[in-house]
């Protein structure tokens, strides 16, 4: 079964992501793009498990009004250098107000962990054949890079300055 | 300047662990090369020519006297001795080995130093002001501002993958003395009509292959809101900057072919939403920050110290380098001196590790123990007494640092070139070298006064020569190395673009090119009138006649 680091613990998984290019949406608890969540939006709207994935030029706006009836929002990283996905996370989760699981897909690795959670994301999804169960295991050490960042993101909306009493000048 | 506090050390020793055991994978083969580039390139690492090469931030050009010595060691230790300092104030290694380069990075971490976020495509290292906080025309002190902007692009998790890399200045002075010009955002301190703080902000400049001049997107946002305001610029640039070819990737591109209106109403619609959150500065912060920039224990000192006045008349040279190296200050008695690293036969910007000791002796005896480095790739000690300038001079002589050239023809900006970069049409270190050896005579070159010559080895632009008075542009033409020149172009605040003059030259007719358009100048000038100023009011024309008929000229002499 495919894994997936929910939370900061290696978990299994049983959402199926659907290509971009589906048609069709088989049954069990899938994530399916986009296009077809648009296109077939009757058909799924009653439909328990259900979650979308977005593709880096795609905006969160266009599902912001359905969020609430969706268990996952997925946001894809074609390539991790594609940077587009850490503002659709952040979007997602301070513009529309998402409270449920948030996933990266796709080229997700684990040198990125940290900003990604800082994001907003709660769930990371590294490609299967990636890592090893050891080394997915080892890579949950990333998740804590940096006890205590610089600025305001989406896990920690405020800046160190205001979360702690910084020093001055040294004597 | 700013001392670290137990956040700032420890985010850069998690660092050096993070990136150890990066560099640990990626030696095993955990980490591919694709995987692993971005993550060195983040700390500073370059794969070069001959070896890794190593850039390391200083924060907008300020270094201590102990760093400075960590610096010189660091080179003995694990490079060839020297260092160069590269047109945006930071340092660079040129040949460190791979493994070493963790160590490096712990070495420096001891010392509050890093290399985070000196490449890569993420904000990079801020530079500002040389002269922040002594500068007579300076309206407000720079360097709190860029240091806690320093802090918040600092691991940035939003924007470490940007389409391109992103560069940021800060100026607080009526001349703009931090290109603010020709950065991806530049910001300009000012006081609205009430007299509050606040920046002017510019967007969308930088050189390279598209050299585009900034533009203003907002004449003032106050100082609160600064980090949301430029957090909105950078989130509508990382979602909506080209990412399909990254001679188009960087923000001038999309400030471009959105206009700058359309691009400003996008900022501010991003803007609406984060303004006057937990990102807001507060009075207290900034007093935290502002509390590392007070002003060193100045002595009360006369304007002008007799002494020094003295060994001005007495010693020509002495008088010669004061003239050129020696710049005001604001408080009486004091002055800053510019240690030159433009030396002919050394590359630019290069200094070697006996020299740094020196420097930070020098810093400690003379200047509060501070030195800054410069754009124009000099070195600063910003608080010197007069009556101290003469045995400054004497030691910086004998070390080889104390010609006297600054801002003069010799003092050229110029980037590593064909010697040790990898995109390098062509050399620009010999150029820059035969420039100054055919100017050799001082007198000479005090009497051409301020003119500012920026070498690039290729259009990625290191070395400014589209902003350089003079620029010299390394093409290749049929796998040879050829030299374009450019004429009229200007940093500050009347930044302008060079005009080609025309056809390019062999590396050999350099130094003549540069000699013919110094003869029309000569020629041309109106009393006190400066080079740019004269190119300016007559154009390129009378120089392009003089060089490509000069030039006609000798090709029939050898062609007999
Ligand atoms: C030898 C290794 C180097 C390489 C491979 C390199 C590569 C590049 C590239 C590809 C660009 C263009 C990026 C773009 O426009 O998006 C660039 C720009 C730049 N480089 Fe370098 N560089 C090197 C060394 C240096 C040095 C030593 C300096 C300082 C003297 C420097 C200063 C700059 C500056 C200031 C720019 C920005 C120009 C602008 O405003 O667009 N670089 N570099
Ligand atoms: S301008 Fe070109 S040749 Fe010079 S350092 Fe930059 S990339 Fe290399």
């Amino acid at each position: 079964m495919a894994k997936l680091i929910k939370n900061g613990k290696v978990v299994d998984d049983n959402w199926q992501v659907l290509p971009a290019d589906a048609t069709e949406v088989p049954a069990g608890p899938v994530i399916v793009p986009l296009a077809l969540w648009k296109s077939a939006a009757a058909e799924l709207a009653d439909r328990g498990e259900l979650g979308v994935w977005l593709a880096p030029d795609e905006d969160p706006a266009e599902i912001a009004p359905a969020l609430s009836g969706l268990d996952v929002v997925a946001v894809a990283f074609p390539k991790f250098a594609d940077g587009r996905g850490y503002s659709t996370a952040a979007l997602l989760r301070t513009r529309y107000g998402y409270q449920g699981e948030l996933r990266a897909i796709g080229d997700v690795l684990r040198d990125q962990f940290f900003y990604l959670t800082r994001c907003g994301f709660d769930a990371l999804q590294p490609q299967e054949a990636r890592y090893t169960s050891e080394q997915l295991e080892a890579a949950l050490a990333s998740l804590g890079d940096f006890s205590e960042p610089y600025q305001g993101a989406v896990d920690r909306a405020e800046p160190v300055w205001r979360r702690h009493a910084r020093g001055g000048v040294p004597a | 300047m700013y001392r670290y506090d137990a956040f700032d050390q420890r985010i850069v020793d998690e660092r050096v662990a993070q990136f150890s055991d990066q560099t640990n994978r990626y030696l095993a083969g955990e980490l591919n090369e694709d995987e692993y580039r971005p993550l060195r390139l983040q700390n500073g690492l370059y794969i070069q020519k001959q070896a890794p090469m190593l850039r390391v931030a200083v924060p907008y050009g300020l270094m201590s006297a102990d760093q400075l010595r960590r610096i010189a060691r660091l080179a003995r230790d694990y490079d060839k001795g020297y260092v160069h300092f590269s047109t945006r104030q930071n340092i660079q290694f040129n040949w460190p080995a791979l493994e070493n380069v963790p160590k490096i990075l712990a070495e420096l971490a001891e010392v509050e130093m890093h290399a985070i976020q000196t490449s890569g495509n993420c904000i990079r290292n801020f530079t500002s002001d040389p002269y922040a906080g002594v500068a007579g025309d300076e309206a407000i002190d720079p360097r709190p501002w860029a240091e806690i902007l320093r802090q918040w692009a600092t691991f940035h998790p939003e924007f470490a993958y940007l389409p391109r890399k992103f560069k940021m200045a800060v100026n607080g002075a009526a001349e703009d003395r931090a290109v603010i010009l020709c950065h991806d955002i530049g910001l300009d301190l000012v006081r609205n009509e009430a007299g509050e703080t606040g920046f002017r902000v510019l967007v969308g400049g930088g050189l390279g292959r598209t050299p585009i001049i900034g533009k203003e997107i907002s004449a003032f946002v106050p100082w609160q809101d600064i980090i949301t305001y430029c957090e909105a610029i950078l989130r509508v640039y990382n979602r909506f900057g080209r990412r399909d070819n990254m001679y188009k990737a960087r923000i001038k591109i999309l400030v471009q072919s959105l206009g700058i209106e359309a691009f400003r109403e996008q900022v501010e619609a991003e803007w609406a939403h984060s303004r006057g959150g937990p990102s807001t500065l507060t009075e207290a912060e900034v007093a935290r920050v502002s509390g590392h920039f007070v002003d060193p224990s100045y002595a009360a000192l006369p304007a002008e110290d007799a002494g020094h006045r003295q060994a001005l008349a007495d010693n020509k040279a002495f008088a010669a380098w004061a003239k050129r190296n020696v710049r005001a200050h604001k408080q009486p008695g004091y002055a800053s001196v510019v240690l030159s690293l433009k030396k002919t036969g050394v590359a630019p910007g290069d200094i070697s590790s006996d020299q740094l000791d020196l420097v930070a002796d020098w810093a400690d005896r003379f200047s509060f123990g501070e030195v800054r480095s410069t754009h124009e790739q000099n070195l600063v000690l910003a608080d010197v007494r007069q009556s101290d300038l003469f045995a400054v001079w004497q030691a910086a002589r004998d070390a080889g640092l104390a010609t006297p050239n600054i801002g003069l023809l010799t003092d050229m900006i110029c980037c590593p070139g064909g010697d040790f970069c990898n995109l390098a049409n062509a050399k620009s270190i010999p150029v820059a070298e035969a420039i100054q050896q055919r100017f050799d005579d001082l007198d000479y070159l005090h009497d051409i006064g301020d003119i500012e010559i920026n070498i690039s080895g290729c259009m990625n632009a290191c070395g400014h020569h589209h902003v350089g008075h003079i620029g010299i542009l390394g093409v290749d033409k049929n796998g040879q190395e050829w030299y374009q020149v450019t004429i009229g172009g200007a940093q500050g605040n009347t930044a302008s673009l060079g005009k080609v003059i025309g056809p390019s030259f062999a590396r050999a007719e350099m130094p003549d090119v540069i000699a013919r358009i110094i003869e029309i100048y000569i020629e041309e000038r109106h009393a006190d009138e400066r080079f740019i100023d004269t190119a300016r009011r007559i154009g390129i024309e009378p120089f392009k006649t003089r060089v490509y008929a000069d030039r006609e000229v000798k090709k029939k002499v050898v062609n007999g």
